[in-house]
């Protein structure tokens, strides 16, 4: 079943009187349980299509199917509500509120769905005690390696089982050893039938998916299968 | 998100930037202590002069000289003219003129130095009849008041109020000492009792009184033949209104004035006491107005911490939305900061005020009233305006776009 449906999408940015194209028509599904490596120079379009495909912003034209629902015309407020129910971010710079231990930074989006506290910190330990954070649940994102904050960074997006796992180079401030350690775990999800798109320009991070997509210029230059594509 | 989490949420971010938090609140908390501490300072005021008035007595007539509602600029202000004399308040005594006038003390005053032995003391010398001991209200506490003869006779007599008579005397007792004025030897025949234990009363208490006659002719200082006020005493509480019309009458006639031109004013407690509220409502509401001026201050100080707050937490906001707050939770939860801030602020500041209230007293001799209910209030209008000022920041917070929120560095 396709979860992501993209038909003919264009997005067009206003910097004052000039007009950049970011997305110049891509059409492009995604099956449930995919795991499809997004690649492309700076300013192909990738982020763009990332913000797209996580609901964080809309396209000016074309349809965006999400698990069957139009998002395209969606308001920010409805918007928001897909964000929570259906999408898990992880970002280049983690994005972990400092001031928090690690389960109140996991526990996060259910806060934005209800149910009760003590229901929502349960399942927020049990998301770090998947990442293999179980012994640092108090511990605050300064305490983290980079390693071990991109991890609770992972927790807080699997903590509310959504359809989708979007990473934008969630290795891009790692070392080696922590990269692998992440790209690990990513491919454990995937083991576990969850669908995966990471963003990235890092051949070795796209070599673990499945499917490549290559963009450029706002176009899809290339889409196939991992294998044939970097062996 | 509900409620209770968006107060925990608030409160954190509150706990989180603590000294921002504290000099956010300063502001509110000066405008509140402010606020509580001069309407305190009002109503002390307003009370304190209440109970000087209603000292008076409720069915007194109090004429001075000139005229407050004066048109055409003839007539001096209040109390500078010398338009009333002895023999008006002679007239206003006889039965036949004004049957419901009881009693009549015209009175004249001076500062003077009087001086006993060794002992040196400044006062007010008050001349006037033996009628001023009930039209006052007054007591003698030991020996006798003036008589109608002392003022016959141009006696050389004095009353002294208590506390001049310690100042002179110290324990020893006055009755039958001597006090020179200018020179005049006067006998002491009384002394007055305590007017009461309230701070006017204190003024009451040192004065000399001597017929009014002797400080006309031996004392002088004053006119001889005008006089300062004239207390006219009513029946009772019931005639004061027809007690009033008689000597309005009166004194237009024996002035040859007319009725909208009059060169005497005529105050009775009610009158004195509605001025003297108004008066001190305006300076109330003056000082009010600079109070709630210190917390609009505060109000603008929230609304730049916030705006900075906002700006700062930009990631914070855009992470947020990300993990699927709307806009609505995310002004709802900077409104919710905002009014902690001001809420915090105002109990503060309203136990710096009840503070300020407890020891100014002691420094300056000012009552300070302070009612539960403007307690509340005060409070209520700091949380308010935290709200208010925090609209805006809240507004910018919620309209921010995720991805904008997130690119930022």
């Amino acid at each position: 079943m396709s979860l992501i449906e993209l038909t003919d999408v264009r997005k067009t940015y206003r910097t004052g009187s000039l007009k950049v194209t970011a997305l110049a028509g891509i059409t492009l599904g995604i099956d449930d349980g995919e795991y499809v490596a997004v690649m492309g120079p700076s300013g192909s379009g990738k982020s763009t299509l990332m913000h797209i495909l996580g609901c964080l912003d809309v396209p000016t034209s074309g349809r965006y199917r999400l698990a069957g629902e139009d998002v395209s015309e969606m308001s920010e407020g409805q918007l928001a509500h897909v964000r929570n129910q259906r999408v898990g971010f992880v970002f280049q710079q983690f994005n972990l509120l400092a001031s928090m231990p690690a389960w109140r930074n996991v526990e996060l989006p259910l806060s934005y769905r209800g149910g009760g506290r003590a229901e929502r910190r349960e399942r927020a330990i049990a998301a770090l005690d998947r990442v293999g954070l179980g012994d640092r649940v108090h511990h605050r994102p300064g305490e983290l390696s980079g390693g071990e904050q991109q991890r609770v960074a992972i927790a807080r997006a699997l903590v509310t089982e959504p359809d989708l796992l979007l990473a934008d180079e969630p290795t891009g401030n790692l070392d080696s050893a922590s990269t692998a350690e992440i790209l690990n775990l990513l491919d454990e999800l995937h083991g576990s039938d969850r669908t995966v798109v990471v963003i990235t320009h890092e051949a070795d991070v796209a070599r673990r998916s499945e499917r490549t997509v290559r963009m450029l210029d706002g176009r899809i230059s290339d889409d196939a299968p991992t294998a044939a594509v970097s062996r | 998100m509900n409620w209770a989490q968006t107060l925990r949420t608030g409160l954190e971010a509150v706990r989180t930037h603590r000294l921002r938090s504290a000099l956010t609140m300063l502001g509110i908390l000066i405008g509140i202590a402010a606020v509580i501490l001069t309407v305190g300072f009002g109503e002390g005021a307003s009370s304190q002069i209440r109970d000087q008035i209603n000292s008076l007595g409720t069915n007194l007539l109090i004429i001075t000289p000139g005229s407050a509602t004066s048109s055409g600029g003839v007539n001096g202000p209040l109390g500078s003219a010398t338009t009333l004399t002895a023999q008006d308040a002679g007239a206003l005594a006889s039965k036949a003129v004004a049957p419901d006038i009881a009693a009549v003390a015209p009175v004249s005053s001076t500062g003077d130095t009087l001086t006993a032995g060794t002992a040196n003391w400044s006062t007010n010398v008050v001349g006037t009849t033996p009628s001023w001991l009930t039209a006052r209200a007054r007591t003698v506490a030991e020996g006798r008041f003036l008589t109608a003869s002392d003022e016959k006779d141009v006696a050389d007599v004095t009353v002294l109020g208590p506390v001049t008579a310690s100042k002179l005397f110290g324990h020893s007792d006055p009755l039958g000492q001597t006090v020179d004025v200018n020179g005049l030897p006067l006998e002491v025949v009384g002394v007055l009792a305590s007017a009461g234990s309230s701070a006017s009363a204190t003024n009451e208490d040192d004065e000399a009184i001597v017929p009014l006659s002797t400080l006309a002719q031996q004392i002088g200082g004053a006119s001889r033949t005008s006089v300062d006020i004239i207390y006219a005493e009513a029946t009772s509480p019931g005639t004061l209104s027809a007690a009033y019309q008689e000597a309005n009458t009166l004194l237009l006639n024996l002035h040859g004035d007319s009725a909208a031109n009059p060169d005497f004013t005529i105050q009775t407690q009610q009158s004195l006491l509605s001025t003297a509220t108004s008066v001190n409502g305006t300076l109330t509401v003056l000082l009010a107005g600079i109070a709630a001026i210190s917390l609009l201050v505060g109000g603008i100080g929230v609304m730049n911490i916030m705006l900075v707050s906002v700006t700062e937490r930009i990631r914070e906001i855009g992470l947020r939305k990300a993990l699927g707050a709307t806009p609505r939770l995310i002004r709802r939860q900077f409104l919710v900061e905002a009014s902690l801030l001001g809420l915090a602020g105002g109990i503060l500041g309203a136990g710096v005020g009840l503070a300020g209230a407890v020891i100014l007293p002691h420094l300056i001799s000012n009552a300070i009233a302070i009612s539960p209910a403007a307690i509340a209030g005060a409070i209520a209008v700091a949380m308010l305006v935290g709200l208010v000022f925090g609209v805006y920041p809240a507004g910018r917070a919620a309209r921010m776009a995720p991805i904008d929120a997130l690119r930022t560095e």
